[in-house]
């Protein structure tokens, strides 16, 4: 670890105080340690679990498709083709779900910091705090007892009005499909990006925004040029958190897709896509020996999209540290 | 201000072990009491704690066998986790429960290991919950008890084609009933089950080639509705008008039911009938007289049969290491094959199973019987 | 960061901004206008939707939300100008996004409340499901209460340490590849699915205590690994926004380093860390994955965290669900149980953090 130990010589004659401020001292050092420590727990733990991973992933890895082919519900050629449409329908659901969710969010965030009476914002925080409060299950109790049936004329609309484009072709009651999936996915991460962006939005230099608005600002064109480039940095890190949570949701996706395995696109048939999270715990109970293999492999792909996911994200942050007011 | 150096580096080290220190702390410690007297008659007397997992077919009527065995053997603490046929199947072979519920017969990659689990001695199946599965659908307008289907119109459904509910095939099988326009929604299964697998077995077996599919406990086709779990179907075909699916009867509801044809007449379920079939059915080509594994007939004619039923069977070993575990397993599984524990887990509000009939009772008996302690 | 030398000038203020324009006089819309636009709105489009056959609350208002975008926005343009009517949408679509976040919220609660009523009270709270078989409707969630609190407070007291401590490393020591990295894998384990930390804590377990092994334990380890990095995530992000400036003054007044970030930037971000540290514990209360594959359920109170099967309140609410009939309903108060605790520990970390958070502008 990080921590070095100090001559012995000045160790003896006791630490005065201003050893102690120019040096940190013990306590400096400890303090330093349990905190460098604590990182390189984080190191060893996710080492852990991608090893616990890829060794219970080995046989599923190594294994031929004709041995894959005798788990009654793998039905691919190879292992890949099996983890592909799942890869595609767990990045859909939830780029789809991002896509609905940030904009909504970053609006909910400028309504509470800069937008709403300040007597009101606080409470108005509490109460999109009270989302994230909900337990997924609830999510999904809620998705699909009262959510299906609401989206259903919408969608019967939608597949109606715009059936001539492939996405929304093919609608099938009752609206158990990706989008609605999506849907209930936005609103589940809606709450942690709020929550992000708002504390980042309240944290604009106050001189920034009174500057711009003596300049004779409208009160957007303040948000555009002084608080959005401030922020930005902390919503991306918001959306990601985001989509993370949206990457792993298990039950609430569980109990409101009709599930498949192809590479579709069509947003309102049923039966089309699957993510893998909720894959796993469906297929989970009733696997044993090498369909557990194939599960965690799925769990192996998730766990790569993830990585891959948060390269892009700091590649995308690290272009745009130059505009952030943040130090 | 003075620290040795000792404590320093333990202390920063301690961060670094925290997750294992927590971890040690713990040490399961295994109760070794209980009677060791091989007393089997009073069940008062038992104590500690049975742990089953497996099928979650027979969850409900597992709550009423629990409470029930609760009455007659307060000391003895009875859990079941609900995880499925497979989770069951593989925790009771690891040694993790003493009892599984599971919707197939241990296979026989599954005996082998049974032997090593059960300290040498063999694995105990025995089918203690029967239950028909019932085919609801979803429409409102048709005011008859039961529609009426044969097997080989059931597989067209599923299979997709047939689409809409006036089609001829439906209409020829049930006169005087009118029925609507409305375009089918087949739902089935989305997870693997026990209840799929003996759907498409009956599909498969009686419908005389009209289903083109293999049986399996993961549904065949793609790309239609499906639900998670017995509820998933049942929320889903109550959440769209023409929809059709199978789900454990007593699960049924307000949603209408079908009548399936066997021989010449139409069969709707009934606890009854779910027995019946299951008296009429041979025994499968590997079962002895401790694996009581049903071979079910799905092509049987009898009168008063219905040949769509799930057989979830509880599994448990004939040897234990402990007395304990020995007694309470079979001073439990004699509950719930008993009159009573059968009579209960049969009423409606409970699992509405079909209770096993006395000959099987006695076959079941006798396996249990044979549940021992390793000397 | 105070604002009290400068007179807030309320940017909608009908002249003020106006004043500074070369143009003498901004014509500018009246106060009421955007009420008059909005009332409008929901009238024509009740209008339309009429004619065209089916007019539904959900329909009048979401057609009444576009006419009322488009007409102010539009008449804005030609009265007060490009700016303004910029201005104007972007004022609409906030405030719209804000509404259609209440419409999840009220649904949820809603529903939650009304169909968790049924059965919620005193002794739904205090009993638990022994002998509760049937469409019986007596029986409780008091194991699940303690359950969820025992095994959600230690997953809290593994991740809160670890994550500030790690937080703290990494805005103010790390430097260098092992924070780079560490901040790279700290993304990277927000997106372990629960499922998998689920798995990884009961192989972890089994490994050690053997395959029968069940504790409520497993669970805290596999909600701490969801919950670490959400921590640490939302704790840096507080850290990086006390103002250096404050460090500064602070180490250049003699106080050593440690202090500095104890006293200075801990103090400043108290709120933001607890707002932070609850988000975290909201993420994982509700988990239910994980906590089906290593707890399992069971009928009454466990209170030994290390040794046997625990209930919980989400594995309760789903099973409960899974079996229909009066489980449905029993689901649905569990839920409701579940976000009332909740809502008390925010309430309560509110509390903390007014109590501790020094005075600031805002």
């Amino acid at each position: 670890m990080a921590v070095t130990s100090p001559p012995s010589t000045r160790a003896g004659l006791g630490s005065e105080p201003t050893v102690s401020a120019t040096k940190g001292g013990l306590a400096g050092r400890l303090f330093a340690g349990l905190s460098t420590g604590a990182g390189i727990l984080i190191l060893l733990v996710l080492a852990a679990v991608a090893v616990f991973l890829v060794i219970e992933a080995w046989p599923a890895l190594t294994a031929s498709p004709e041995e894959l082919q005798e788990i009654s519900w793998f039905k691919a050629d190879s292992l890949l083709a099996y983890i592909g449409p799942l890869v595609f329908g767990t990045l859909l659901a939830s780029i789809l779900a991002l896509a609905i969710a940030v904009p909504v969010s970053v609006g909910i965030a400028l309504f509470i910091s800069h937008y709403a009476p300040r007597r009101l914002a606080q409470g108005l925080g509490y109460l999109i705090d009270l989302l994230a409060a909900i337990p997924s299950v609830v999510y999904g109790l809620w998705g699909a007892l009262w959510l299906l049936p609401i989206l259903n004329p919408f969608f019967t609309w939608l597949s109606g009005t715009l059936g001539f484009v492939p996405l929304f072709e093919g609608y099938q009651a009752p609206a158990k499909n990706i989008m609605s999936a999506s849907i209930v996915l936005a609103v589940m991460i809606l709450p942690i990006i709020t929550a992000v962006s708002r504390e980042v939005f309240l944290q604009t230099p106050v001189l920034h925004e009174e500057a711009s608005l003596a300049l004779g600002a409208t009160r957007w064109e303040m948000v555009r040029m002084a608080v959005l480039p401030f922020g930005r940095s902390g919503v991306i890190s918001a959306s990601m958190l985001g989509l993370g949570r949206a990457l792993g949701e298990t039950m609430a996706v569980l109990m409101v897709i009709s599930p498949g395995f192809l590479y579709s696109l069509f947003l309102l048939k049923p039966g089309q896509q699957q993510t893998i999270a909720a894959n796993i715990a469906s297929k989970f109970p009733e696997a044993s020996g090498l369909a557990v293999s194939t599960l965690i492999a799925t769990g192996l792909a998730l766990f790569v999209i993830t990585f891959v996911v948060n390269m892009i994200a700091r590649w995308i942050i690290a272009r745009r540290k130059d505009f952030s007011g943040a130090n | 201000m003075k620290l040795s150096r000792f404590t320093r580096a333990g202390s920063a080290a301690a961060v670094g072990v925290l997750a294992l220190t927590l971890a040690a702390c713990s040490s399961s410690t295994d109760s070794g009491g209980g009677a060791d007297g091989a007393s089997s008659d009073s069940t008062e007397d038992l104590t500690g704690t049975l742990a089953g997992a497996g099928a979650s077919s027979q969850e409900k009527a597992v709550a009423g066998w629990i409470a029930g065995f609760g009455d007659i053997a307060p000391g003895v603490t009875v859990s079941y986790d609900a995880v499925g046929s497979g989770g069951g199947r593989e925790q009771f072979l690891s040694g993790a429960t003493q009892f599984a519920g599971s919707d197939a017969a241990l296979k026989e990659d599954e005996l082998a290991t049974a032997t090593d689990r059960c300290f040498g001695g063999e694995a105990i199946e025995v089918p203690l919950y029967i239950s028909p599965i019932a085919v609801i659908y979803n429409l409102p307008g048709v005011d008859t008890e039961h529609l009426q289907l044969s097997p080989e119109t059931l597989a067209k459904i599923f299979n997709r084609e047939i689409t809409t509910w006036n089609d001829p095939a439906i209409a020829a099988e049930n006169e005087g009933v009118e029925l609507p326009a409305t375009a089918i929604i087949p739902v089935n299964r989305s997870d693997e089950s026990g209840t799929t697998e003996n759907f498409t077995e009956y599909l498969e077996a009686a419908s005389n080639g009209a289903w083109p599919h293999e049986a399996s406990g993961d549904w065949p086709l793609s790309g239609g509705q499906s639900g998670q779990g017995t509820q998933g179907v049942v929320d889903t075909v109550t959440g769209a008008e023409g929809a059709i699916g199978y789900a454990d009867a007593s699960r049924a509801g307000d949603l209408g039911t079908v009548a399936i044809k066997v021989g010449e007449e139409y069969v709707p379920f009934s606890p009854e009938a779910a027995a019946k079939v299951v008296d009429a059915s041979p025994r499968a080509a590997d079962a002895t007289d401790k694996r009581l594994v049903v071979e079910i007939d799905r092509t049987t004619t009898e009168a008063g049969a219905y040949p769509l039923v799930l057989i979830s069977y509880s599994i448990a070993c004939d040897t234990y290491d402990k007395a304990e575990d020995a007694e309470n397993v079979k001073a439990y599984l004699t509950y719930v094959a008993s009159e009573e524990g059968q009579a209960r887990a049969a009423e409606p509000s409970v699992a509405g199973s079909a209770p096993i009939s006395d000959a099987l009772r006695t076959e079941v008996q006798a396996a249990l019987d044979s549940i021992t302690v390793t000397s | 960061m105070t604002a009290t030398d400068l007179t807030p000038t309320t940017p909608a203020a009908p002249d003020g901004p106006g004043s500074l324009h070369l143009v003498p006089t901004q014509r500018r819309l009246p106060r009421w206008a955007p009420w008059a636009f909005a009332a409008g709105g929901v009238l024509v489009a009740a209008g339309i939707l009429a004619v065209a056959g089916n007019p539904t609350v959900a329909g009048v208002l979401g057609l009444g939300a576009v006419l009322y975008a488009v007409g102010l926005t539009v008449t804005s343009r030609f009265v007060e100008g490009a700016r303004w009517a910029t201005d104007r949408l972007a004022t609409t679509l906030v405030t719209f996004a804000f509404l259609l976040a209440l419409i999840p919220l009220g649904s949820l609660l809603w529903i939650v409340v009304t169909r968790g009523a049924k059965l919620f009270g005193a002794t739904f709270l205090s009993t638990d499901m022994v002998g509760v078989y049937g469409d019986m409707t007596s029986g409780g969630i008091w194991h699940a209460i303690v359950g969820t609190l025992l095994i959600t407070g230690a997953a809290t007291v593994i991740s809160v340490p670890i994550g500030l401590l790690t937080a703290i490393y990494l805005v103010e020591y790390g430097r260098g590849a092992l924070a780079r990295w560490i901040t790279f894998l700290v993304d990277v384990m927000t997106g372990i699915p629960s499922i998998v930390a689920g798995l990884f804590a009961f192989a972890l377990f089994t490994l050690i205590f053997g395959p029968a092994y069940r504790a409520g334990i497993m669970g805290a380890v596999a909600l701490s690994l969801l919950m670490t990095p959400v921590v640490i995530r939302s704790v840096e992000e507080m850290l990086r926004l006390v103002p250096n400036e404050l460090r500064e003054a602070s180490l250049a007044l003699g106080v050593p380093k440690w202090l500095t970030i104890v006293k200075v930037v801990l103090r400043t971000s108290i709120a933001g860390i607890v707002t932070g540290v609850m988000l975290s514990i909201a993420r994982v209360i509700g988990e239910t994955a994980p906590l089906l594959l290593t707890v399992g359920l069971i009928t009454q109170v466990n209170w030994d965290l290390f040794d046997g099967r625990m209930a919980t309140l989400p594995v309760f609410a789903y099973r409960q669900y899974e079996q229909g009939g009066v489980g449905i309903d029993r689901a649905w108060a569990a839920a409701l149980t579940l976000i009332l605790i909740v809502m008390l520990l925010n309430l309560i970390a509110r509390l903390v953090s007014r109590l501790f958070s020094p005075k600031t502008a805002r």
